[in-house]
């Protein structure tokens, strides 16, 4: 969108990031000129990737890649590169120093820890074998990378880096070389389903709204308004690949005859408001987006609109009014946004995994797509691994692998050797698996049935001090808070059953209590107008069904098994239901 | 909603001239229209949207970002621009918990309160700054200092706990870390 937010925000990108050991003072030095990469002409032998992804940043990235590039003109090193690029990833391991054509990943590179830039420094000067294989790796080995293909490979504010792969050639070759029809019959072969949260088959809704009639024209919304706390996937593929997205959306609006698109983008990720900003504009002036696009008549114009901090805005029906202008509340559907969207129009609104794996299914084909996964879940799936895990970060695998392998060989298990207790899936409409279910393949059906959702594909890990009634209680909580206040069973409900936890937290509460805050999770389930009411009772669900006694424990024993609650002393003990309502 | 004051992009209480939201009130300036340059450009903004309806939290942005939040004035002076009943311009800047209808401390401090974090003793932090400077999320420290805010998830669940000050993120925070970031002048 608009210039604002480049200028504005630049302060997270290249000033001002810091970690907690270094002197804030020092920081006002830091805002300065952007620094070009270094590109040799000829041949590249060796190339730097410093990762400038959120995570990265704030532990200094941008004064590695300075540092590192002065370092290379001074050793005078003709044939070596050194880029910026997005994530690759390890966030936990940051700052990332890539070398791709070495196969080497170095972590914790700090301006001030001379051994890790000489181990770097080594590398490219083609000696040394420092740093992690991406290779033979666990974290690497396993990972299909389709969405994440480019990230941490390109520079993400320079769109020749994107062409430079391979990008934007699945639109030229759709616009070019195929009708509408046959784009919507690759998607729909392909097997791809909505990649926030629901699982919708993406083929079915493009072939609704291509289908609907044009009249006064479509629309093609792309949703990064990623609201799930523990989930950050969008944003990391917005900082590090945008161009991909839009190609996607490009690609959509072609397939159902629409020639505008919007860019939904949550206000908290201000670097990605600004790199997709930067895409956009770039984009433009290569003719890889705008009117005519690859001297096609097609013409494809995205403006980016910023939320303002409602978590509801990510159901599609909330997202339409917020980008009219107006409040963030949902509608009862049907209409359906391929009906009744935007302004009254036809609107194909997708998420921005599903739009990033656009381009590669037209490319390389619906077959090839569709032979990864499982039968009902095709494709690959990004993951955001955070908590009680070793390596948090962002991972992409094929759908249908085992949770175990997900959170012990990718993730690398838990830290200090903590006991695993559950993993956190589908934020606050989702639930948490215990570990006996650990060999259950992560797929849209397995999870479901496991009482969780697949979710945007936020994955917490979780512990033996985590207490799962106060996980629960923290879910309801965000969403007793982020309720729109539309429909009553999830305003007032979610109230009464956060009041319901959180007596059960202290310890004050009674086994009438627990069956009432059941059969209201069961009544806000099947009473709210929309996802956020109809799924705020699941992560209450889910902790019942696998840790009932935990439950049980805060109010018949008045103790919390983990030790995360403080029972409130002067009823500990006391004799259940005694005190006063 | 969802984060009290919009996480990392809590860099935009600066005004354009390098001064801090705190000192800049929207509606003195709305008085002096054509003298605030900062005014036109929240004019270019509503032309560069057509000056439609439905650039309102757009404009809303902007204002915010150059003044630091948004009082009775701006939003009647917005309303006015984009053709919206004053009602609808209040319930959008109500609804939505990045719009700031007070006037900020001169710095700001985020926490955030996402599942990572708060699996990582996000509650600690907020608990030492109420201890140590009497100021819960959603305040301000009396002497008008720091604004206390509380961000749903900020998407650094790789660096949980994070924090926020002055649009600068800070991760895998302790509380004695936090405090001394915030102690410095």
């Amino acid at each position: 969108m608009t210039d604002h937010a480049g200028t504005d925000h630049a302060g997270t990108d290249h000033a001002g990031t810091g970690r907690t050991s270094t002197d804030r003072a020092s920081k006002a030095t830091v805002r300065r000129r952007r620094r070009e990469p270094l590109l040799p002409a000829g041949p590249v032998r060796a190339s730097a990737n410093v990762c400038q992804g959120s995570g990265c940043l704030s532990m200094q990235s941008d004064l590695v890649f300075d540092t590192l590039r002065e370092r290379v003109l001074a050793a005078g090193l003709p044939d070596v590169a050194v880029r910026r690029v997005g994530c690759p990833g390890l966030c936990a391991a940051g700052p990332l120093v890539d070398i791709p054509e070495r196969g080497r990943l170095f972590e914790h590179v700090q301006v001030d820890d001379e051994r890790s830039l000489a181990a770097v420094m080594s590398v490219l000067g083609g000696g040394g074998e420092g740093g992690k294989s991406t290779a033979s790796d666990p974290f690497f080995a396993q990972q299909v990378k389709v969405v994440l293909e480019h990230c941490g490979r390109i520079d993400p504010e320079r769109v020749e880096d994107y062409v430079a792969v391979g990008g934007f050639e699945a639109l030229r070759e759709a616009v070019t070389t195929m009708s509408p029809a046959e784009v919507v019959a690759e998607v729909v072969g392909s097997g791809l389903r909505g990649r926030g949260g629901a699982g919708y088959p993406t083929g079915l809704k493009w072939t609704t709204v291509a289908k609907a009639p044009s009249g006064e024209g479509k629309f093609v919304v792309c949703n990064a308004d990623e609201g799930d706390p523990g989930a950050f996937m969008d944003r990391s593929v917005l900082e590090s690949c945008p161009q991909q997205v839009l190609e996607g959306m490009a690609i959509a609006g072609y397939a159902v005859g629409a020639s505008r698109g919007y860019a939904y983008v949550r206000a908290e990720y201000p670097l990605a408001v600004k790199r997709l900003t930067s895409a956009i504009r770039q984009a433009q002036r290569a003719g890889l987006l705008g009117s005519s696009i690859a001297d096609s008549s097609f013409d494809f114009h995205v403006e980016v609109r910023i939320g303002a901090g409602a978590f509801v805005c990510g159901e599609e029906t909330a997202l339409i009014a917020s980008i009219e202008g107006r409040r963030g509340t949902p509608r009862p559907r049907p209409p359906y946004p391929a009906a009744s969207g935007l302004w009254g129009r036809p609107t194909l609104i997708n998420n921005v995994e599903t739009l990033a794996s656009i381009p590669a299914i037209i490319s390389r084909g619906r077959d090839w797509y569709s032979s990864i996964g499982t039968e009902q879940s095709r494709g690959t799936k990004v993951f955001a691994l955070a908590g009680s895990v070793v390596n948090t970060g962002l991972i992409e695998v094929p759908m249908g692998l085992t949770l175990r392998q997900i959170v012990f060989d990718i993730g690398g298990g838990l830290p200090d050797g903590g006991r695993f207790k559950a993993v956190q899936t589908g934020g606050p409409s989702g639930g948490c698996i215990p570990e006996d279910l650990l060999d259950m393949p992560v797929d849209y059906e397995s999870l479901s049935a496991a009482g969780s959702i697949m979710g945007s594909g936020g994955m917490i890990v979780m512990d033996q001090r985590n207490c799962m009634v106060d996980v629960a209680k923290f879910f309801m909580d965000f969403c007793r808070d982020e309720s729109c206040g539309k429909c009553l069973p999830c305003r007032a409900g979610t109230v009464q059953m956060y009041g319901l936890l959180d007596r059960i937290t202290r310890g004050v509460a009674t086994r009438d209590d627990l069956a009432r805050l059941e059969r209201l999770a069961d009544l806000v389930r099947n009473t709210s107008l929309c996802g956020l009411g109809q799924g705020a009772p699941n992560p209450v669900s889910a902790t019942l069904r696998y840790f009932r006694g935990e439950y049980l424990a805060h109010i018949d024993d008045h103790v919390c098994p983990a030790g995360a609650c403080r029972m409130e002393p002067a009823l500990a003990g006391a004799r259940p239901g005694s005190e006063a309502r | 909603m969802k984060s009290e004051g919009g996480g990392m992009s809590t860099a935009a209480p600066r005004s354009q001239d390098g001064s801090r939201g705190a000192g800049a009130s929207p509606a003195a300036a709305a008085g002096t229209h054509s003298e605030d340059r900062r005014w036109r450009q929240v004019e270019v903004r509503i032309r560069q949207l057509g000056a439609r309806p439905d650039g309102l939290i757009e404009v809303l942005h902007t204002v915010q970002e150059l003044f630091g939040y948004l009082d009775d004035d701006a939003l009647a002076y917005v309303g006015d621009a984009l053709g919206v009943p004053p009602s609808q311009v209040m319930g959008v800047a109500t609804f939505y918990s990045h719009f700031m209808l007070k006037p900020q401390g001169a710095h700001t401090c985020v926490v955030c309160l996402g599942t990572a974090c708060y699996i990582n003793g996000a509650n600690a932090l907020l608990q030492r700054i109420s201890d140590e400077l009497g100021v819960g999320p959603g305040a301000t420290t009396a002497d008008g200092n720091l604004s206390v805010l509380r961000a749903r998830c900020l998407g650094a669940c790789a660096m949980a706990p994070a924090a926020v000050v002055d649009g600068e993120v800070y991760g895998k925070i302790t509380p004695a870390d936090l405090m001394r970031i915030l102690e410095q002048p």
